[in-house]
């Protein structure tokens, strides 16, 4: 390691301002980050700093992201082979998981960390870790099918306008991932809805129905009619977005998340709490097939988990405040599940949920804040008197 | 009058929970000796809104209780020199910043005589005049803004804190030993100089009879983590901070200073000062003086060159030389490692040895482990990103993230709103020891405490 140190503190001045490669210091710097932690020292205030940085805190979301990846390249296989009839073993359906995967994780973060490269560039910046998250959600949370300039385009779209055109990371109003998804289903709605296209390559003969549009079904229907159990749809043997389907797979990035402190448990808790609430609530004043759907089916279904333990939990787009975070958390799970089972033309509610509660974070946030200013100012009348 | 008004009834023990304590190596053994230092120092960068003018030159010989220097703006506030001898040096920085009076002693210890007094058959008026003249007034400082309190203002209340909860910090209860005469009477001179309360906050753990038995005071007791010995999280609990109050605090050793002025009369400029790190080989308590040069206390006592000397505690103490002084107020030196070096993959590593608050590196199987902790800062600077993480350290009913954006955007009546005038950059170390975006929070509380005091002048 001491000779790649040499190397790199060789080549460091051509990257510094006046070298030859001082355009690209963003960059330099970034991957001289990557290999060391800097050698910075602390000048004023604390001596000593907690070991924690940006980069272990993204890096560990990342790997709390793993077993739904892994499940999902899985589940991709085993999907497909499942609408063409075929019994295969299981390393076949990872490897063909692997191919159609692996190009979306490229595509993505190639793509985005390019721009995110740019960016900190033309500001001389250094690179925010904050693209290491986003660059693996996107591809957990489109279809298996989805076209590979699609990723780009999204991803383009997401970084820049979702993030960029605000500052950056810890600036942005929308979480980026989901900006990407929500920009896929408008722009291109054809291949990221409907019963097509949550299957690889799927047999035209069979049905490929996620248990959302099932569910959704149910409205007109006198009932619902699911092709999986509650045990499967938890386990998450059922067709849908790479990376959704497994509620015990995201669960366990939840428990990695809230054990190391990295992801909020007390907005996972509310959003839960909210959707159990409503879905509860739709159950008791029930009037057709879908209100009829117990509300725990809610959290397995669709992106409900993907969503609580990795989109309502990023902490840009958040509520900050404590008090806040139960608030913006309740209403998601209300939200999520009020507008699938409502709206029909949605069959997905937990995007939308999440794009509202980001765009009313703020405004949470500012009732909680001002409560506090209110007992401050309270406070000082019995003393005054 | 004032004796039929003690009240020392036992309160209940506020209990705090937030907070954290770090756990590092190097405590000082609890055994005091003596040093004789030749060189002193007071520094003007110490005294925080204070614009010096000197009263000295080089080569001017000086008795303990001689003036040096005084504030510019409030023309009483003297700074007396802590020991007799001659002014060796005035030391200046960039654009002419007065650093340092530096004073070689001529060991004879000489002190200009103030006579003593008994605080109880003094005016207000006397007291404070007495205070001032000597240069102990210096050791009454005021909240908000963390400056030496002004003589023309009579606060709302006095704090004293009789413990630090501080990394390493030393031990109040042993300090103070021995000195419980000196102690109690400068007591009673803050009684008498408050119209309110004179509050002594103590530890749940204390045992020290000279705060248990102080008289002409409420005790609070308290009892948690760090920062529950900072005076600013006390306040918060007892009688907050609104705007327009003042509230004086001072330390356990500046109430013995005040307490000797009346006993001896006086400056005697003694402190007991604790000596600790993991890079020192036998931390101990040094009886010493303010502004004592640290070279004999340090010398051959250091186990490596590659080290930084703190005047202070690790969290707020001052970065000094190992030929420079301690500091006016701190009690403790800290030595500790430099983290000047590169760490291969170190974010990506378990780290069974990296201490931190959150669960991210191993080190949590191990929670009872002492650290020699150094001062790699361990990352790079970044927005912020996290949230709910400062809350869990500042035992305040404010709202940390959201008083750091207020002072960043100079937005001064949310600062207000916020709870400014009861912080200090001390009460917001802890959140920046654990800030994941590894910004500078202590100083930008500092930036807006000096935004708020040029806006209330």
């Amino acid at each position: 390691m001491k000779a790649l140190r040499k190397q790199l503190d060789k080549i460091k001045p051509q990257f510094q301002k006046g070298g030859k490669f001082e355009k690209l210091h963003s960059t330099f710097d970034a991957f001289e980050t990557f290999l060391f932690v800097p050698d910075k020292t602390t000048s004023h205030g604390s001596h000593i700093r907690d070991s924690i940085d940006m980069k272990r805190t993204m890096s560990l979301v990342v790997i709390a992201m793993i077993p739904a990846l892994l499940f999902g390249i899985w589940n991709v296989g085993h999907q497909h082979f499942l609408s063409h009839g075929e019994t295969v073993a299981f390393w076949d359906k990872v490897l063909y998981g692997l191919w159609k995967v692996l190009p979306i994780i490229v595509v993505s973060y190639v793509t985005g960390l390019a721009i995110e490269f740019a960016f900190a560039q033309i500001r001389h910046h250094e690179v925010n870790e904050g693209f290491l998250v986003s660059g693996m959600l996107i591809p957990l949370v489109v279809p298996p099918d989805i076209p590979l300039w699609m990723v780009s385009v999204a991803t383009a779209f997401a970084v820049i306008i979702g993030k960029e055109v605000f500052g950056g990371t810890g600036m942005n109003i929308l979480n980026p991932a989901l900006t990407a998804r929500a920009f896929l289903f408008f722009a291109y709605p054809a291949q990221i809805s409907g019963d097509k296209v949550w299957i690889a390559e799927k047999a035209d003969a069979f049905s490929g129905a996620t248990p959302l549009a099932e569910a959704a079904a149910g409205i007109g229907a006198e009932t619902v009619n699911f092709t999986h159990s509650f045990m499967e749809m938890f386990i998450g043997t059922i067709p849908g977005s790479i990376g959704e389907t497994s509620t015990l797979a995201i669960l366990i990035g939840a428990i990695i998340l809230a054990f190391t402190g990295v992801g909020s448990l007390r907005i996972m808790v509310s959003v839960a709490l909210g959707g159990i609430f409503m879905g509860g609530l739709l159950n008791l004043a029930s009037v057709n097939a879908y209100m009829d759907v117990p509300f725990y089916y809610h959290l397995v279904m669709g992106g409900f988990a993907f969503g609580m333990v990795f989109m309502a939990t990023d902490p840009v787009t958040a509520s900050q405040t404590n008090k806040g975070k139960i608030i913006y958390g309740f209403l998601i799970g209300v939200m999520a599940v009020l507008i699938r089972v409502l709206n029909p033309a949605y069959p997905e509610g937990m995007m939308l949920a999440i794009l509202l509660m980001n765009v009313f974070a703020p405004l949470i946030d500012h009732y909680v804040v001002e409560a506090n200013i209110k007992r401050r100012l309270k406070r000082m009348k019995p003393a005054k008197a | 009058m004032r004796q039929s008004e003690i009240s020392n009834i036992m309160p209940k023990t506020i209990k705090l929970t937030k907070g954290l304590n770090i756990r590092l190596k190097g405590s000082a053994e609890k055994k005091i000796s003596g040093l004789s230092s030749q060189q002193f120092a007071i520094k003007p960068t110490d005294f925080t809104g204070v614009f010096p003018r000197l009263q000295v030159k080089e080569g001017d010989g000086v008795k303990a209780g001689s003036p040096l220097f005084i504030d510019k703006y409030r023309e009483n506030i003297i700074f007396t020199s802590p020991v007799s001898g001659t002014i060796t040096e005035i030391k200046r920085g960039d654009k002419r910043l007065l650093l340092e009076v530096r004073i070689e002693s001529d060991g004879k210890y000489e002190a200009i005589d103030f006579g003593k007094a008994d605080p109880a058959s003094m005016t207000r008026q006397e007291i404070a005049e007495k205070l001032l003249q000597s240069g102990v007034w210096t050791v009454i400082r005021q909240r908000p803004y963390a400056v030496i309190a002004n003589p023309e203002q009579t606060p709302k209340a006095v704090h004293i804190s009789a413990f630090d909860t501080a990394p390493l910090a030393p031990d109040y209860d042993f300090i103070v030993s021995g000195q419980g005469a000196y102690f109690q009477t400068g007591l009673d001179v803050l009684s008498r100089l408050s119209d309110g309360k004179v509050h002594l906050n103590v530890s749940k753990q204390t045992a020290a009879k000279e705060f248990l038995g102080a008289r002409n005071v409420t005790i609070n007791t308290f009892s948690g983590p760090h920062p529950a010995g900072n005076v600013g999280i006390q306040i918060h609990h007892i009688d907050p901070i609104n705007k327009g109050d003042v509230v004086w605090f001072a330390g356990v050793q500046d109430v013995i200073t005040i307490g000797r002025l009346f006993m001896e009369g006086i400056y005697d400029s003694s402190v007991t000062a604790a000596l600790a790190g993991s890079e020192v080989t036998r931390p101990q308590y040094y009886k010493t003086r303010r502004g004592a040069s640290i070279s004999t206390m340090v010398k051959g006592n250091v186990n490596d060159e590659n080290v930084r000397y703190i005047s202070g505690n690790v969290l707020t103490g001052k970065q000094i030389r190992p030929d420079n002084f301690l500091g006016f107020y701190d009690s403790m030196v800290t030595v500790i490692p430099e983290g000047n070096y590169h760490e291969f993959l170190g974010w990506a590593l378990p780290g069974f040895g990296k201490f931190s608050t959150s669960r991210a590196f191993f080190s949590w199987i191990n929670p009872s482990k002492e650290y020699r902790l150094d001062t790699n800062l361990h990352g790079g600077e970044r927005a912020y990103v996290m949230t709910g993480q400062f809350e869990k350290v500042l035992p305040m009913d404010i709202y940390p993230l959201q008083l750091i954006k207020a002072i960043l955007t100079e937005d001064i009546d949310l600062m207000e709103n916020l709870g400014i005038y009861e912080v200090e950059p001390e009460d917001f170390a802890l959140c920046e020891f654990m800030d994941t975006s590894k910004t500078e929070i202590q100083t930008i509380i500092r930036k807006g405490l000096e935004i708020m005091r040029k806006e209330m002048s």
